[in-house]
């Protein structure tokens, strides 16, 4: 059998892609000067490292808790408010309502610029605006639940039954009720199952807030990481652990239910 | 009264979806419109309210122009004018009760209808309208646990409760079965002959036309070929204006 008759057939495009990717590792590690020797010979700094970490101070679990409750509570403000501000933004970023070409594109491309911020860097800009504080978490959370939920919900209305609009002009409704009494109930449930959804990856994504300091339990993961208490890292990093599987379990849960 | 004064529509492509059309309808007749498919019935059922702009002429209902009226007035025009369709168009999602109610809204601000604060005489409004229709067991059920008669005779109720003198239907029972479809046009003439509601109907059965109307309009191509009695269109007038086809 000759090669050109398996499915190897076109090693040739095989071997190209696999030259291209080590010719871009090569080049990766020259750019960032990365050393495996070093790696290698740090070992003994790795086993100092996991042997306090494996050696979790349990007993930190009592400080932990109220920050950790802090950081939920700012997920759920801030998803919360996420979401309020998202729903009339995404209506508008539709000409199903509106009828209005121009508003939905201006819209669009508001929030497109909005989606495309990084977390942490909304974080850092808004730590620089407003301050240092659970505040400025919860607003950060706001903001990207904002970006994120506004454009699954525009694309969700984009897909209802037009029919009840028909309806409700030919009654005699303006925009804003064939908004609430037509469109709204036939989007609801994804409302609400995307906020869930966001208030995962938020718990998540929380977590790491307090590393710029936007509040929560990231403040004590930051502090303990730089006292190089690693029997506490380590503790934090279970709680969140748990936390976040909770949530994901309850949304995912309900979700569930709602489809 | 609905008075079609030469009016006349094309479409963005050219096509005329109606081609110069005069004609009055008085309060309390039951019009109904047939004509084969793309013979320009929907079009001349949904300039009445203006769902479709129409390009010349002028569309009157009670003396007042819909064709020249401002937002604000095609709305308080619109409340007037019932309309049901094929495709039933109720939220599926929500009660029979939200969607008879929904009827109301042309009559409420904003806020209120936002905020769902309707009046007790509306809530009346919408039990008497499903006894009307015969739902009033199924209040609080969900449309979509509802059978496609049933759902048609939600719609009917919505243009109960709008209080609209002429109700617009476009073949609204075109999707329906024999049984269902006798019970809805018993309910539509019922309708029209204890509350005096106007009726402009499209249908595609000319058997049915014929049954439940007190007069017929024929569409061809835009036009209208035929108008008068039931009695008169008799089938040898059909394949005159028709051909053999109908
Ligand atoms: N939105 C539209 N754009 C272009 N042409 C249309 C549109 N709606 C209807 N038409 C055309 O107008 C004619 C009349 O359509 P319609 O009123 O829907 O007929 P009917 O209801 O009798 O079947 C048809 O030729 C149809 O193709
Ligand atoms: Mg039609």
């Amino acid at each position: 059998m000759k090669l050109k008759d398996t499915v190897h057939f076109q090693w040739y495009k095989t071997l190209f892609i696999v030259c291209i990717l080590l010719v871009c590792i090569g080049s990766a590690v020259h750019v960032t000067e990365a050393d495996f020797v070093e790696v290698f010979s740090n070992v003994d700094q790795m086993t100092s490292f996991m042997s306090r970490f494996l050696k979790p101070d349990f007993t930190y679990i009592l400080k932990i808790w109220e920050p950790m409750l802090l950081t939920i509570k700012m997920s759920v403000t801030g998803t919360v408010l996420g979401v309020a501000f998202a729903v009339p933004f995404a209506f508008l970023a539709t000409t199903i309502v509106t009828k209005n070409r121009i508003v939905t594109m201006v819209i669009r491309f508001f929030l497109d610029i909005i989606r495309t911020i990084p977390n942490l860097l909304l974080a850092a800009l808004l730590v620089a605006i407003v301050g240092i504080g659970e505040f400025t978490g919860v607003l950060t959370i706001a903001v990207f639940t904002f970006g994120m939920v506004s454009q699954l919900i525009y694309e969700a209305i984009e897909t209802i039954d037009y029919g009840p609009i028909e309806a409700a002009e030919s009654i005699g409704a303006n925009k804003i009720q064939t908004a609430v009494w037509s469109v709204l109930p036939q989007v609801l449930n994804q409302i609400a199952s995307y906020t869930l959804y966001a208030l995962e990856v938020n718990v998540r994504a929380s977590t790491v807030l307090g590393y710029v300091g936007a509040g929560g339990i990231g403040v004590i993961l930051n502090s303990s990481l730089a006292l190089l208490r690693y029997d506490r890292v380590s503790v934090v990093i279970l709680m969140i652990l748990i936390v976040v599987v909770i949530v994901d379990g309850l949304s995912e849960a309900i979700r569930r239910r709602l489809s | 009264m609905i008075v079609f004064d030469k009016v006349s529509k094309t479409y963005g492509n050219g096509v005329r979806g109606l081609n110069n059309i005069s004609l009055k309808i008085d309060d309390g007749e039951f019009v109904a419109v047939i004509g084969l498919s793309g013979a320009g019935k929907s079009t001349l059922l949904r300039s009445v309210n203006r769902l479709i702009d129409i390009t010349d002429g002028d569309i009157r209902v009670n003396d007042v122009s819909v064709t020249k009226a401002g937002k604000r007035e095609l709305r308080h025009i619109r409340r007037h004018i019932g309309m049901i369709s094929q495709q039933f168009n109720l939220v599926k999602r929500s009660t029979v009760q939200k969607n008879v109610l929904s009827g109301r809204l042309g009559y409420y601000s904003t806020i209120r209808s936002i905020l769902g604060i309707f009046s007790k005489e509306d809530y009346e409004r919408v039990n008497e309208a499903l006894d009307t229709v015969g739902l009033n067991d199924r209040l609080h059920n969900r449309c979509d646990e509802l059978s496609g008669g049933q759902q048609q005779r939600v719609s009917i109720a919505r243009t109960l409760v709008q209080q609209a003198d002429i109700i617009l239907a476009d073949e609204p029972v075109a999707s329906l079965d024999p049984v269902t479809t006798k019970t809805i046009m018993e309910t539509l003439k019922n309708i029209n002959q204890t509350m005096q509601k106007t009726v402009l109907i499209n249908i595609h059965s000319v058997e049915l036309a014929r049954q439940f109307s007190t007069r017929i309009l024929a569409l061809k191509e835009g036009e209208v070929v035929f108008d008068g009695r039931p009695a008169e269109l008799t089938d040898d007038r059909l394949i005159q204006i028709y051909g053999k086809t109908f």
